[in-house]
């Protein structure tokens, strides 16, 4: 690679206090743009919340803030350092800070929960047996499933996969999680459990925490500051209480759950009638 | 499956593969016999090989001892010179004879070694004087042929 | 309508081109992917539990079927080169004729395609649903290759598998022809074994053989890593991946068999 020094990162990213920031960040897979111009900061060990519709690019957004895909154009910056300018060893050694949970859980379906929990550990640390044992017990512990370490992810609920998946996302105590939905398909009860949960885990390991969902109600009740996605933009952000408060119509459909309102419920399409009649 | 029952099987696995391998190279193949082993060459000019090939074997009283290592023309005498590997256990007389003979009607083609009453040995390059042609089926029988009709005509 | 004709053939010439320059470029991104595999092997070889796991699945699991096809070929094989042989009195060549087929084609040859439906397909059948299942992708976030973790293993452990699983088709092979020739038909013994030994050379035979399944078994090894790790992550994508791994595996052994063949066989004057 040619010595091409990043320009240097604008102030907030520099500060120590900013884990993550977009800097006006465009993407799209192939031809299809699906960020056009996000810029977002996360401060450090704060629970930030970015919502919006199914397909506003949400998931796309934590893949580029983990580096698996490059923005066309700005800036992702962790932890002071240029994302997408990291090379392989570099970007692997931000990753061992990094804890995800996956949308649909990617647990290792070839081992059982507890060696999909001590994955991580095996593969980064020479922990002794021992401990590896307990720091496993313990994060099954955490999410309520100790009793489950010796099943196959098959034998698993999705809510249990899930629990599992973000049991595995926290198991090197990284320093930033990102957790892609991580209550969809929860009952009621361990939905309460898991958002306190992030909400502990978060406050006792001075850990970021980025939570993807959909879920209005439970992030109010859990996160410093959201983010509101639509049309590849940020529509909307502010603290819980503002958001509360807030009267801007795209929070007022996702808060009050309207399905008419400034976010579509369509993907753009050719006009409905003109598909109907196309075969004139 | 837990680890020690995987190293197991795959340990026996790889046990019989590999013994598998001993048994194609030592009781199906002839790593053990002459072939490879180490041995000294003796040459030998005939009229006509007939089909004798390359790594045909060499035979002493129907005993392999050796191998046919190369063949090739004379452009000087135009016959064919065949060099023979031969295992260092064997010694051959300096008046032995080579034949190419058949085993068989249509069985293999080899070089036949018959020892003469001689007490010099051939050594390490040693040339063999006498030797026999290969019979050839096709002018045997057009001799054959040819005798006949003379008779016929009589 | 010579206008239509000319469109159609410049259509089909399109088409031709088109997927000629996609098969060049296919062939070049596996060369690529398969020296990213050897450059990830370092990995395999410290982590040799996962290696000996995918020799596991690659090799012992593949044991029966070889096992089983090759006593039944050998058995078959005895039984009609016997019935060629002893039309010339030449019965007793039988355990050459068998031998020499077994070591030299038969067993690189069927072994490696039975290898390829075995193992190469639940290979890439594995991997492919890995990565569907975003799996892959977790392992790269948890900052674990998964090229040296799941694609390294796998490959070594097929590439291992392979020789000894052809060695052990020709064996069984030749002890089915035993079975056959000496025990239900009546050669005799010496005769089946003495002339087989005589016929069949260790470095000409028995090691090309050995090579050859060598270069099958990193072939459909490749492939099958290959095609399940650039699978459409879906399920079609998977399923198509693993018809298309014992496919073009199958396709493979036989092309290479004839070149390797050729170059192994030559100036015998056989
Ligand atoms: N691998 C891909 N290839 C092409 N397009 C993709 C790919 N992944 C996502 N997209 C498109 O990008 C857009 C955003 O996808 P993304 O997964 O980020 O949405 P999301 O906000 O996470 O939605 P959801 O809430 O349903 O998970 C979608 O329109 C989708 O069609
Ligand atoms: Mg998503």
């Amino acid at each position: 690679m040619p010595d091409t020094r990043l320009p240097v990162a604008p102030a907030a990213s520099r500060c120590p206090d900013i884990a993550v920031e977009l800097d006006n960040v465009t993407f799209g897979y192939d031809a299809r743009t699906v960020l056009s111009g996000i810029t977002m900061s996360i401060p450090r060990g704060k629970v930030v919340a970015i919502m919006g519709g199914s397909g506003s690019g949400k998931t796309t957004i934590l893949r580029l803030i983990g580096g698996q895909l490059k923005p066309r154009s700005g800036r992702v910056i962790v932890a002071g350092q240029s994302v997408p300018d990291l090379d392989r060893e570099a970007l692997f050694e931000m990753r061992r800070g990094l804890g995800m949970l996956f949308q649909f859980g990617a647990l290792f379906t070839d081992m059982t929960v507890f060696e999909n929990i001590a994955f991580a550990l095996r593969e980064h640390t020479e922990l002794p047996e021992e401990i590896i044992r307990d720091l496993v017990l313990m994060k099954l512990q955490a999410v309520g499933l100790r009793g489950t370490a010796p099943l196959k992810p098959a034998a698993l609920s999705g809510g249990m996969a899930r629990r599992v998946a973000l049991a595995r996302a926290i198991a090197l105590d990284p320093m930033l999680v990102m957790y892609d939905e991580p209550f969809a398909g929860l009952d009621p009860i361990s939905l309460g459990v898991v958002g306190q949960l992030i909400r502990r885990l978060n406050d006792a390991l001075g850990i970021t925490s980025v939570v993807v969902t959909h879920d209005v109600y439970e992030s109010l009740k859990m996160v410093d500051y959201m983010y509101f996605v639509a049309e590849g933009r940020i529509v909307a952000q502010g603290t819980p209480a503002e958001i509360r408060a807030s009267d801007e119509a795209y929070v007022r459909q996702f808060v009050d759950g309207e399905a008419d309102g400034p976010v579509p419920f369509h993907d753009p399409a050719p006009a409905y009638a003109d598909d109907l009649f196309a075969h004139d | 499956m837990n680890r020690s029952t995987i190293d197991l099987w795959v340990g026996i696995f790889v046990t019989i593969g590999i013994g598998a391998v001993i048994f194609l190279a030592l009781k199906v193949g002839n790593l053990n016999s002459v072939s490879s082993s180490p041995g000294y060459r003796l040459q030998a000019d005939f009229e006509n090989i007939g089909g004798l090939k390359l790594r045909a074997p060499v035979k002493a009283a129907g005993v392999t001892v050796g191998r046919v290592e190369a063949i090739k023309l004379d452009s000087k005498t135009y016959q064919a010179l065949v060099t023979m590997k031969v295992d260092n256990g064997y010694q051959f007389t300096a008046d032995t004879i080579a034949s190419i003979l058949t085993s068989g009607l249509l069985g293999e083609v080899y070089v036949g070694l018959d020892v003469g009453g001689d007490t010099k040995m051939l050594a390490d390059g040693g040339r063999i004087g006498k030797t026999q042609s290969a019979v050839v089926l096709e002018k045997l029988i057009g001799q054959f042929m040819f005798s006949k009709a003379a008779e016929g005509t009589k | 309508m010579t206008s239509a004709a000319f469109l159609g053939l410049a259509h089909v010439l399109r088409r031709l081109g088109a997927g000629t320059l996609a098969f060049i470029t296919r062939l070049g991104f596996a060369t690529r992917f398969a020296l990213a595999v050897i450059r990830n092997s370092p990995a395999a070889v410290r982590r040799i539990h996962l290696t000996l796991r995918e020799l596991y699945f690659a090799g012992v699991l593949s044991l029966i079927i070889i096992l089983v096809s090759g006593l039944f070929v050998g058995m078959v094989l005895a039984l009609q080169g016997y019935d060629v042989l002893i039309r010339y009195g030449a019965d007793e060549s039988l355990g050459i004729l068998v031998a020499l087929s077994l070591v030299r084609e038969l067993g690189p040859v069927v072994a490696g395609l039975l290898f390829a439906s075995r193992a190469g397909s639940a290979i890439t059948a594995e991997i492919g649903l890995m990565k569907a299942t975003e799996q892959l992708s977790a392992m790269e976030m948890m900052a674990v290759d998964p090229m040296a973790r799941v694609v390294a293993p796998r490959f070594w452990g097929g590439l291992i598998a392979m020789p000894l699983l052809a060695a052990l088709f020709s064996t069984l092979g030749i002890f089915g022809a035993y079975l056959v020739g000496v025990k239900l038909i009546g050669i005799d013994a010496g005769a089946f074994w003495g002339n087989m030994q005589a016929g069949v050379d260790f470095r000409f035979d028995v090691l090309n053989g050995i090579i050859k399944s060598f270069v099958f078994g990193t072939a459909v090894s490749v492939i099958a890593v290959f095609e399940g790790y650039v699978a459409k992550p879906t399920a079609e994508g998977v399923s198509s991946a693993t018809t298309k791994t014992v496919v073009v595996s199958s396709l493979t052994i036989l092309a290479l068999d004839f070149v390797l063949t050729v170059f192994m066989f030559r100036g015998l004057g056989v």
